[in-house]
């Protein structure tokens, strides 16, 4: 076996995106996507965080009895979770006022444990950290997504600079909560709609 | 601030204008996954309110009488999860020695009960807001029940939605999603209740 593939980075980013393909990991999607920079801010933490446990529960993986495996990943994740939130606070307050409770609540995101077990707990560091990166970038590419969509219509702007000018009439619902569980039904549907036609072929 | 107000609006707060589930996200992936028939999405909101008002009391207390004290706040992410966690357990083990129809009611609910984030969430948020104990208990119960009350509600839409023709690629999660949003829409009017 190979010590690594570049295969467990790409697949995160595209065929097996968390989001998209899996649909795991909805809510700091769904929460922190009304602007740009809270998305990035969010992608950025869950990369880190992924990384980071990744990492370390590939490290530990055989030294830890299968039975109490859940409860190590949980405290290994929290962990990681605490550095980044007070890193966040203290580095850029603004970011870590916004995230607000969607950041600890990482600990219980059903991607962050997904990975641990499904893939961390049975390959090694290398290919776990690929994975990481991967699939946080997958993440990060679909909040970023989600959160442009939101904020061009909500506000007419990008990262906070004026895109259609003054005289566009915002969407406002766009950046109200309803707005996000709308634009992901669409972007879901836009998926179906293409992954249909291939099946077709 | 919240904690000024009187238990009723931390309760209406909780349950209708910042509704767990439509407003503040949370709790997503069971919203989703277990909404398809409306006796399971009773049971799983029955189960969600009696383990959040639960845990977030010992939660609360833990954080106040032994975090605060020793000055651990940092810890409190990894303190939260893993008492959670403990407490379904114990839960679990006793409802199914104790009482086998309530353990079938919702027994086979409790282990998901764990990464459900509207209990972490409410257990938090408890904190930040700097709620007493008995505020803390109201605004959980608050949570939990618009929790139970989002979800059953939308379990009977999606039965309705069995019947209805929808456009191909939206069949499934897309029209879920689109139909939440409807929901959510609903639930901002509530904000003109009153003034936080």
């Amino acid at each position: 076996m190979k010590k690594f593939e570049l295969n467990n980075l790409t697949r995160g980013i595209w065929k097996e995106n968390p989001i998209f393909y899996l649909m795991l990991g909805l809510c700091p999607l769904l929460a922190v996507s009304a602007s740009l920079k809270d998305a990035l801010g969010m992608g950025g933490a869950f990369i880190f965080v992924l990384l980071g446990s990744n990492v370390t529960i590939a490290l530990i993986r055989k030294v830890v009895p299968a039975h109490v495996r859940i409860p190590v990943f949980i405290v290994v994740i929290a962990t990681f979770v605490t550095i980044i939130d007070y890193s966040l606070a203290a580095f850029s307050p603004q970011v870590h006022k916004n995230l607000g409770v969607y950041l600890p609540l990482m600990v219980v995101n059903c991607i962050l444990l997904g990975r641990a077990e499904a893939f961390a707990s049975k390959n090694n560091v290398i290919n776990s950290a690929l994975d990481g990166i991967g699939m946080g970038l997958g993440f990060t590419l679909a909040i970023l997504v989600i959160a442009s969509i939101r904020e061009f219509l909500g506000q007419g702007t990008l990262f906070g600079i004026s895109v259609l000018g003054k005289n566009y009439l915002p969407f406002l619902i766009m950046i109200m909560p309803p707005g996000a569980f709308f634009v992901i039904g669409f972007l879901i549907a836009i998926k179906n709609s293409f992954g249909g036609k291939k099946n077709a072929e | 601030m919240l904690n000024e107000l009187n238990l009723g609006f931390i309760f209406l707060s909780a349950f209708l204008v910042n509704n767990i589930l439509l407003i503040r996200f949370l709790a997503l992936c069971s919203f989703i996954g277990m909404s398809t028939d409306i006796k399971a999405s009773t049971g799983m909101g029955l189960a969600v309110v009696f383990v959040t008002v639960v845990a977030c009391s010992i939660s609360w207390a833990v954080y106040n009488c032994l975090l605060v004290p020793f000055h651990l706040e940092y810890l409190r992410t990894v303190t939260f999860i893993l008492t959670i966690a403990s407490f379904v357990q114990f839960e679990e083990i006793i409802i199914r020695k104790k009482s086998p129809v309530l353990y079938n009611a919702f027994g086979i609910y409790l282990p998901l009960i764990t990464t459900n984030c509207a209990i972490l969430a409410s257990a938090f948020l408890g904190i930040d807001y700097r709620l007493n104990f008995i505020q803390n208990i109201v605004f959980s119960l608050g949570v939990s029940i618009g929790y139970c009350f989002a979800i059953v509600l939308f379990a009977s839409m999606r039965d309705r939605l069995k019947t209805a023709p929808v456009p191909a690629s939206f069949t499934g999660v897309p029209i879920a999603f689109i139909m939440t949003g409807l929901m959510s829409l609903a639930f901002l009017g509530f904000k003109g209740l009153f003034k936080l």
